[in-house]
């Protein structure tokens, strides 16, 4: 066991764990910070998708020892109201059904629309395609990212 | 007007009005839950609330909340169901809360998610329930403004006499309502007056999905909570020989190894219940992390299993399930069933005489069909927690079949039904793997174990490799011509392990007046069950295939083919117990031609056409493929759906699109195959399902207009996509795809 201050959506904790503990279990098991999913801990499905330094990673594969003082983002810190552009498409188009996997798809889109404000639907498709939906929201997730990118509100 | 009767036991109803002291109701759950609810929400809460019915509570400032009785998997009843209330109580429905409602069959009816039945057989009494809450809140305010209740109208939460000029919120009429008897009969709304079924309303956990609060079965916690996890055996047609527990047990975090049977001699199981791998064993530590690493570090020794049989009661009757022993693997399963169609089978309908009518055709087409098994992979695994004492037993998670595993649970726990309490939340994906709760049992039984409250967590590698899967499927279809092109006769033989997927009484069964129907089936020890739209997810797409593959051979368009044969149906219907009104089915097959615009010319894309009816309702598909880079891509998807009144409009296009991708992502990629009785993938590396890339690059969804009641909709829009998909794939490269999964390099047949 070690113990880790990190900065997750903009606060130090500190947690004391084992060093090779996924940071998807210390935010999950150790920070009560559920929004980040597990879903196949092989960094196959994208459930588990974050910010290290605005960059979408799978925490699943991360261990907690790697981090240092990069700044991590979850779901529950992307916007303080949950109102990000993504979060406020995702709603407009009612995308989710069981929803289990959009954390993790709208993680995804937020760092892609930072490094894209203006992505094509190849660039949409390609990102994304690293991120499960086993309900089939696709379609929806496709049309959310543009209305996202059309809103002027990215920032 | 229609009047229904209510069902509403008077006795339940004074026991609660009893029971609130005077009529006020207050101190729900939900207010100890209000926690998570967002600022706003707070704001709104009301200072007490009045139970008007077990479905609802109306709350002094007018706030309404009203129950949702069934199980949410992602099929949205958790929205659906309480704007079903709230239509026939008048609310606001800007002013509602929803809640999940508890398990609780005496108030409720079918609280269960299968079958896409929710709405279909919850209709009449959430109607009912609403309509009932607002006569009494009628009857409270004519009894204090002293006027006839027939003269007071009600909207959006708001009720009014105009002769007298008065006006009250619900809220200022929900105590005196609480108190009155509950009616005998009351009216519901005629379809035309309706106002918020038919309109589409938001998710009403969309917030918190987008938010990441927590709502699924792995995000409880509690405290003093311990993880668990399962080793179970690595291949079917093994079990539990032999382990080194002493060497994890001293792993940090770990304070338990032991082995388990899920289901002890004598339980009696129900449906939900699966006895494959009974013997397992637990790990039980302090994080998930600990856990995963002394399950993967655990030395186990298998042995391969006898043969076994199990009674499963089967809405009382029992059925007995043979298992036999052995290793099986997925070539023999193939080659088994592709041998056993050579032969005839179990004659489930016969109408005329196909063999003559085979030996007079002019034309005669046979093809043959497969499938494999599929993993169900909801995206969040099998868990459950559990604490269970000596006389109690909370089991909080992500269940189908709350009602069914709380019988089976209780008498595995040596507790009375009214000792366990089963909360349901919402669920990461069901698709019928969450109809069979062996997780809620061994976390159950975990827990009595070690006497501490416990969250089972499957990994995985535990959930694909344990799955109840959809079985492997084969059908062979033959049909004959006459010189007319006119289909005389028709013959299908389906089968599968263990079951087979035929319906002997849908079309075209009525509509060719020489028609036989076969089946066979093939024992198999893994483990299988309901997947999506079950049987239809296989069948609906090779018939719709071989039906294409008929209509070239006819020299005709496919649509008019199918609409000739419907025709036929409607006309001179042969037999008898059709399963299907010929009518609809024409319906949507000619709403998708119109939609898609059929008759005209699709540059580029590649076009196929399917149909079919199942859980009551009625889909038709046009699929276009476009060949990108030599490769064939899904463009553009065309649904055309019957399921009578529509409840929630985006909401239900949303689960036809979802549907559409889930029905093309597994006819194209996905398959579960075996070798010495181990599953061959395990994780998302090597099975393969849909990703953005390879879903639609657009869709239409359009519904028929009737005044039908609902009928289902989570699963019709899958089965049909399969066929429309396959016949589009000849169109853009000339080849039929008989074996499924259509992408594979190496098919299992064919």
């Amino acid at each position: 066991m070690a113990t880790y201050n990190l900065n997750i959506n903009g606060q130090s904790l500190s947690v004391d764990v084992d060093p090779s503990t996924p940071i998807l279990w210390v935010l999950r098991d150790h920070l009560g910070l559920v929004g980040t999913k597990f879903g196949c801990g092989i960094a196959q499905c994208g459930a588990c998708t974050i910010h290290i330094e605005g960059s979408a990673t799978r925490s699943c594969q991360i261990p907690v020892s790697s981090i240092g003082n990069n700044k991590i983002t979850t779901i529950e810190g992307l916007s303080e109201k949950g109102d990000h552009p993504v979060q406020q498409a995702w709603l407009e188009h009612d995308v989710p059904q069981c929803g289990y996997c959009q954390a993790g798809q709208i993680m995804t889109a937020a760092a892609l629309l930072n490094s894209n404000p203006s992505p094509t639907d190849e660039d949409i498709e390609a990102t994304m395609s690293g991120n499960i939906c086993r309900c089939g929201t696709y379609t929806r997730i496709k049309a959310a990212i543009k209305t996202a990118a059309n809103s002027g509100s990215l920032s | 007007m229609t009047l229904v009767r209510t069902t509403f036991g008077r006795r339940a109803f004074i026991k609660r009005v009893g029971l609130a002291g005077g009529g006020l109701v207050i101190g729900f759950s939900w207010l100890a839950a209000c926690k998570d609810a967002t600022p706003e929400e707070v704001v709104m809460m009301p200072d007490e609330w009045f139970e008007i019915n077990g479905f609802l509570k109306i709350g002094d400032n007018g706030m309404v909340t009203i129950m949702s009785p069934n199980p949410e998997i992602g099929q949205n009843v958790k929205t659906s169901m309480p704007m079903i209330v709230a239509e026939e109580l008048d609310a606001d429905w800007e002013k509602v809360f929803v809640e999940q409602a508890p398990l609780n069959t005496d108030l409720y009816t079918r609280q269960l998610a299968g079958g896409s039945q929710s709405i279909r057989q919850g209709w009449e009494s959430l109607r009912m329930a609403g309509a009932t809450a607002k006569h009494m809140l009628k009857q409270a305010a004519a009894n204090s403004w002293q006027v006839p209740m027939a003269e007071i109208t009600t909207a959006a939460g708001v009720i009014s006499h105009e002769a007298s000029g008065n006006s009250a919120h619900y809220g200022e009429m929900a105590s005196a309502a609480a108190q009155l008897e509950v009616p005998e009969e009351v009216e519901m709304k005629e379809n035309k007056d309706f106002s918020i079924i038919g309109t589409s309303r938001k998710n009403v956990d969309g917030k918190k999905i987008v938010t990441g609060k927590p709502l699924f079965g792995l995000d409880t916690y509690r405290e003093g909570m311990l993880v668990a996890m399962l080793v179970h055996p690595p291949a079917f047609g093994m079990r539990f020989k032999s382990m080194d527990a002493a060497s994890v047990k001293s792993m940090p975090g770990i304070s338990d190894v032991f082995t388990f049977d899920t289901y002890t001699e004598g339980t009696r199981m129900s449906f939900a219940d699966i006895a494959t791998f009974n013997t397992k064993v637990a790990i039980v530590g302090e994080s998930t992390w600990q856990v995963m690493q002394a399950k993967k570090a655990l030395n186990v020794e298998w042995e391969e299993a006898p043969d076994e049989a199990y009674d499963i009661d089967l809405f009382g009757r029992i059925l007995t399930t043979e298992y036999p022993s052995g290793k099986e693997n997925s070539d023999s399963h193939s080659l088994g069933m592709a041998e056993t169609a050579t032969r005839k089978g179990n004659v489930v309908r016969k109408d005329g005489n196909v063999d003559a009518a085979f030996k007079k055709a002019a034309k005669v087409l046979e093809r043959s069909y497969s499938c494999p098994f599929l993993a169900h992979n909801t995206l969040e695994p099998m868990n459950f927690y559990a604490n269970v004492t000596e006389d109690h037993a909370e089991l909080i998670g992500p269940i189908q079949t709350p009602e069914f595993m709380e019988k089976s649970v209780a008498a595995r726990l040596g507790l009375t039904l009214e000792q366990v309490d089963i909360q349901m939340t919402r669920m990461g994906g069901g698709f019928g793997r969450r109809l069979y709760g062996h997780f809620l049992t061994e976390a159950a039984v975990i827990s009595q174990t070690v006497k501490r409250p416990v969250k089972l967590v499957y990994t995985r590698e535990d959930d694909m490799t344990f799955g109840n899967y959809r079985p492997a499927y084969y059908v062979t279809y033959k049909a004959a011509l006459d010189e007319n092109n006119e289909m005389t006769a028709f013959l299908v033989r389906a089968g599968g392990i263990p079951e087979s997927p035929l319906f002997a009484n849908r079309f075209p069964a009525g509509a060719v007046e020489n028609y036989q129907a076969e089946e066979f089936t093939i024992k198999s020890n893994v483990s299988v069950g309901a997947w999506r739209a079950p049987r239809s997810n296989f069948i609906a797409g090779a018939e719709q295939s071989f039906l294409d593959e008929l209509a070239e051979m006819a020299g005709k368009d496919p649509i008019d083919f199918r609409l000739e044969l419907f025709d036929k149906a409607i006309n001179n219907p042969v037999g008898e117990n059709n399963d299907y009104e010929a009518e609809r089915y024409a319906g949507v097959l000619k709403l998708v031609r119109e939609k898609s615009g059929w008759n005209s010319q699709q540059n580029g894309k590649h076009r196929g056409v399917a149909a079919y009816y199942c859980h009551n309702s009625y889909v038709a598909q046009v699929l276009d493929i476009a060949m990108v880079n030599g490769q064939p891509r899904v463009d553009k998807v065309y649904s055309a759906v019957d399921c009578g009144i529509v409840v929630n409009p985006d909401a239900a296009t949303n689960m036809i699109e979802g549907g559409v991708v889930d029905g093309i992502g597994h006819a194209m990629y996905s398959a579960i195959t075996f070798k010495d009785g181990a599953p061959q993938a395990s994780n998302f590396d090597k099975y393969r399902l849909i990703r953005h890339g390879e879903a639609p690059r657009g869709q239409e969804v359009h519904f028929v207009k009737n005044d039908i009641d609902p009928t289902g909709l989570g699963e019709p829009p899958l089965p049909p996509v399969m066929g429309a998909l396959a016949n589009a794939l000849y169109k853009a490269n000339g080849k039929r795809y008989y074996h499924q999964p259509f992408m594979s390099n190496k098919p299992l047949l064919g």
